[in-house]
């Protein structure tokens, strides 16, 4: 029963980990921006956040089925889920990364970010007042 | 949580640019060095960049980034002719070093930037943290 308190948080709580794992892919990179060969990647935001919830479904993530496998983190997205990003420019050492572009997604992600954060603490205090007694008038 | 992971992949960057500043700057002090007596002047250096996986053993989706070598440029060295000089060779010419110091100053250029960007991802990253841990706090 206790956690029908919470499930409304559950969107919210999906959001924020998918914006922090799109924040860890662009600081990736924005440090390679000089590494030759080296492929920007980005996620569709909204279609992730989608197939996260459950109203779309998943593409088959890694599994490991022998012992010297590595296994991907929790919460990582799959690799197919990560698309390349479109170089604006070509480069002589075919180096992907547009470091405005990639600026800009870092500044909008990090925006979004605290908006989630926000929206969350509104949740959580909207649901703690509903928890208070009501004063005697 | 995968935010942490932001200061290993910045911290490799800064790291590596770093790295790549201090050849530049190796370059620029020896611009003017002329060849020993055996006729090898300073050659520049360059530093390869290659991406390095900096997460945890299993962790293949943090892509930091390494300085894979630090190659010496084999193009001849500048000759100058100039007789006087008790360096120069039977024909009366002083050879310097290799050294551009125009391309030295743009690869300067471009170090410095990418080094301010990494900062400053490592700065918002902290600070995304910090309010992160405010959670639920009213």
């Amino acid at each position: 029963m206790l956690n029908r308190l919470t499930d409304s948080l559950n969107f919210q709580a999906q959001a924020l980990s998918l914006r922090s794992e799109r924040q860890r892919l662009l600081a990736s990179n924005i440090a390679n921006a000089d590494t030759p060969g080296y492929q920007a990647r980005d996620i569709d935001f909204s279609r992730a956040l989608r197939e996260a919830t459950g109203d779309l479904p998943v593409m088959p993530a890694m599994t490991t089925t022998q012992s010297g496998h590595m296994s991907p983190p929790a919460g990582a997205l799959a690799d197919s889920q990560k698309l390349f990003s479109q170089p604006a420019q070509t480069n002589l050492d075919s180096n992907t990364v547009d470091m405005d572009r990639e600026r800009a997604n870092f500044v909008d992600n990090t925006v979004k970010y605290e908006a989630t954060l926000r929206f969350i603490n509104g949740q959580v205090r909207t649901t703690l007042d509903a928890m208070k007694p009501v004063n005697a008038a | 949580m995968s935010m942490f992971q932001i200061f290993n992949i910045s911290g490799s960057a800064v790291s590596a640019q770093s790295q790549r500043l201090n050849v530049v700057a190796s370059n620029l002090a020896n611009v003017d060095t002329v060849a020993g007596p055996d006729r090898q002047p300073y050659k520049a250096r360059q530093v390869t960049f290659q991406t390095a996986m900096v997460g945890a053993r299993d962790d293949m989706t943090a892509a930091g980034v390494r300085v894979a070598q630090v190659s010496e440029d084999q193009s001849p060295g500048r000759r100058v002719l100039d007789p006087k000089n008790p360096q120069a060779d039977a024909d009366g010419y002083v050879t310097y070093s290799n050294v551009s110091a125009v391309e030295e100053m743009v690869n300067m250029i471009s170090a410095s930037r990418s080094y301010q960007n990494n900062i400053e991802v490592m700065n918002t990253a902290k600070t995304l943290l910090l309010k992160t841990l405010q959670l639920g706090n009213s």
